[in-house]
């Protein structure tokens, strides 16, 4: 019988520090049997459990995108044990990746959408996935315009910034950083919470549009209503969840939604799903 | 479906028999009361108790299993690397489980033997054990056992069901796995009378009813939202006896234990009771009062359940959270509860 509990070895390829304060750390995994990579295959927005011997797992989103090939990433906050642990660790150790777990954002009915992707904070990491996705030269055809609204408390928290520069200067992707203050004089983006920023910069929602909204309860909070004004209707409003772990596959009991179970059901789930539960994430 | 004779006398020997071939657990008294073990040393199952204290959920989900062990030390080629505990295969036999407890088990498969998912470590236990049931003819004042789909005489789950007959046992082989265990055990005297008889007189004594009639078509989200939750978890001391003692509570913990370089990882029971069990590391709490929790483990039991598998409660009416909840919260009142307000809503739908 496979063990749905055992994950895949890996080792640690590269640690990139993403923001000024080090609290976010982008890691980047190979496997060390090649086969697994292949077993590991993925879709943007699922997650997995990454496992530390002695410490536990940790359920964290994918960063890395299916058309990126060879590699895994994933980029943790530092917030207790696990993630602790993980940040003192160097490139070349040895850990365990299990999954991939979850469902994915809903891409057969994104195809040939507007889609608007809405992002707070580290809670970005998915979406990063979902672009990469996006832009590839396979893929971009499939999807009409895409419009992208991402900020960080401050400049130096903004994950990805290569990245974010790069998709600045293209014109098949229309990005919008903001961040809530900054002192910087030479910022020449956005100031402002995602929210408003969103209700200024995004397109109007109608049948042909989707936005997918990740970050915060406070920033999902206040961008539901803004939403609902530009016109995206609550089966188009996509949003992925968040609530404590253990098994990732259904089993262990403790992160439902009512009936839902958000490891195994979600994370991904429509604003009128989610309407449907008692809210308790 | 065979029906075999067992006389008392031959129990003995049945026994000693089984133990070449089985493991085998029953119910033991230890101090004032009985609960399953493990039957080493020719001991027998005591089979006049009239239910164990705790349930037999043990038998396939240990309180505490180990899943996997691995070595931290550097100099070792496999450090860091998990490795799964070796399975458990061997025979297993559950002598005297009552029809509820068994009930129990096979609910509680629809969470680990999935579609998309088997837990390993469940499924190995449960496939190895052979289920030999003892129907209940003296229920517990507390049980309701025929108003939560099961009853003394139900056969779900089990591979064998003994009917107590003063002299004798009659045995019911449900399944092959009984079959071969009657076999092992040397017990093949064909009976000549059935098991209905005690069952419609066990049946009737059972008075105590759990009333749901009406929670599989209600809203969900009005009765979450109903007004008597509070009331009906005020004295809840988060103390967890309840899910503890459930057969049909699975929920469980994953942690990692290290001794010197040598670690394992393994899965301990949990409870919705506890606060704990969904904070988040930010300290928030989606379930942050113990109204969220009782809320929680009613909801599940008697509507999320219902509603995911349409095979019913997710309660067997053991009636074991009702007599050892130190505070009298008794899942039978608030299903009433549940069950009324679920009531207003079909009605106010219907209108
Ligand atoms: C679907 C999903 C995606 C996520 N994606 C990301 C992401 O991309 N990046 C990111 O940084 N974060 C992400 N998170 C959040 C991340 O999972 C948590 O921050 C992380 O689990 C914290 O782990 P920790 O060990 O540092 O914290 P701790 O609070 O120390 O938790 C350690 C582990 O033990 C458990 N635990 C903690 N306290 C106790 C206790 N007292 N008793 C028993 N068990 C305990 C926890 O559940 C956890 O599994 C995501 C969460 C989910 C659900
Ligand atoms: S909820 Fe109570 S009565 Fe029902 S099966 Fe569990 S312990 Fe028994
Ligand atoms: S046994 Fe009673 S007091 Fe203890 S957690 Fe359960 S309902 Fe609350
Ligand atoms: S994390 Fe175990 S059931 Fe969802």
């Amino acid at each position: 019988m496979d063990n749905p509990y055992l994950p895949y070895s890996v080792r640690i390829d590269e640690i990139i520090t993403e923001s000024e304060d080090r609290s976010l750390k982008t890691f980047k995994f190979v496997f060390l049997n090649s086969e697994d990579e292949a077993r590991f295959a993925y879709q943007a927005g699922q997650f997995a459990e990454l496992s530390i011997a002695g410490k536990g797992e940790i359920p964290i989103g994918i960063a890395s995108s299916p058309v990126e090939k060879g590699f895994i990433k994933f980029t943790v906050n530092k917030a207790g044990v696990v993630t602790s642990h993980l940040h003192n660790m160097k490139t070349g150790d040895i850990m365990g990746v299990r999954g991939p777990l979850g469902n994915c954002y809903p891409w057969e009915k994104l195809e040939g959408k507007n889609v608007l992707i809405v992002g707070g904070g580290f809670a970005f990491t998915t979406l990063r996935s979902s672009i990469i996705y996006m832009l590839d030269s396979a893929n971009r055809p499939k999807f009409k315009d895409i419009t992208v609204v991402y900020g960080a408390r401050t400049p130096g928290m903004l994950l990805y910034k290569d990245e974010l520069i790069e998709w600045e200067k293209r014109d098949d992707i229309n990005v919008h950083i903001t961040v809530d203050g900054t002192d910087d004089p030479s910022w020449k983006y956005n100031v402002g919470f995602v929210p408003p920023i969103t209700e200024q910069k995004a397109p109007q929602g109608n049948e042909d549009s989707y936005a997918i909204v990740c970050g915060p309860p406070i920033m999902i909070k206040f961008t539901q209503p803004v939403l609902e004004k530009l016109g995206y209707d609550h089966n188009h409003i996509i949003l992925s969840l968040e609530n404590r772990m253990k098994c990732g596959i259904g089993m262990c009991g403790r992160c439902n939604i009512g009936r839902e179970l958000v490891c195994k059901d979600g994370p991904v789930f429509s604003l009128s799903e989610v309407n449907q539960t008692p809210r308790e994430y | 479906m065979k029906v075999i004779k067992i006389d008392k006398a031959q129990f003995a020997d049945g026994y000693k028999a089984l133990q070449k071939v089985y493991k085998l657990f029953g119910p033991v008294k230890e101090k004032a009361f009985y609960n399953f073990k493990e039957l080493v040393d020719g001991r027998q199952a005591d089979l006049s108790f009239q239910n164990t204290r705790l349930s037999p959920k043990s038998i396939v989900f240990p309180q505490s299993e180990d899943m996997f062990t691995y070595t931290l030390d550097e100099a070792s080629k496999d450090a860091n690397q998990l490795k799964p505990v070796p399975e458990k295969n061997e025979s297993r036999a559950v002598i005297g489980i009552r029809p509820c407890d068994a009930k129990a088990i096979s609910l509680v498969r629809m969470n680990f033997d999935t579609q998309e998912y088997k837990d390993p470590y469940w499924l190995n236990l449960f496939n190895a054990t052979t289920f030999v049931g003892l129907a209940c003819d003296s229920p517990c004042q507390s049980c309701f056992c025929t108003t939560a789909g099961c009853g003394p005489y139900h056969e779900d789950g089990l591979d064998i069901l003994l009917s107590d007959q003063t002299d004798h046992f009659l045995a019911k082989e449900l399944t092959d796995k009984g079959a071969k265990l009657m076999k092992a055990a040397g017990w093949k005297t064909k009976a000549t009378a059935g098991l209905e008889d005690k069952k419609k007189t066990a049946e009737s004594k059972i008075t105590a009813k759990i009333s749901t009639d009406n929670l599989s078509g209600a809203d969900t989200l009005a009765l979450y939202n109903a007004n008597f939750w509070e009331d009906a978890s005020f004295a809840c001391i988060n103390c967890g006896t309840c899910t503890f003692v459930c057969p049909t509570c699975w929920c469980f913990d994953i942690q990692d234990e290290v001794h010197a370089k040598n670690g394992k990882r393994m899965r301990n029971w949990d409870s919705c009771m506890f606060p704990i069990f969904t904070v988040h590391t930010t300290g928030h709490n989606p379930r942050e009062t113990k109204l969220h929790r009782v809320r929680q483990r009613f909801m599940h039991k008697l509507k999320y359940f219902v509603d995911k598998y349409e095979k019913g409660i997710m309660c067997v009416g053991c009636g074991r959270c009702v007599s050892q909840c130190p505070v009298n919260i008794d899942i039978r009142k608030i299903s009433e509860l549940m069950n009324k307000q679920a009531s207003k809503n079909i009605c106010a739908v219907q209108k």
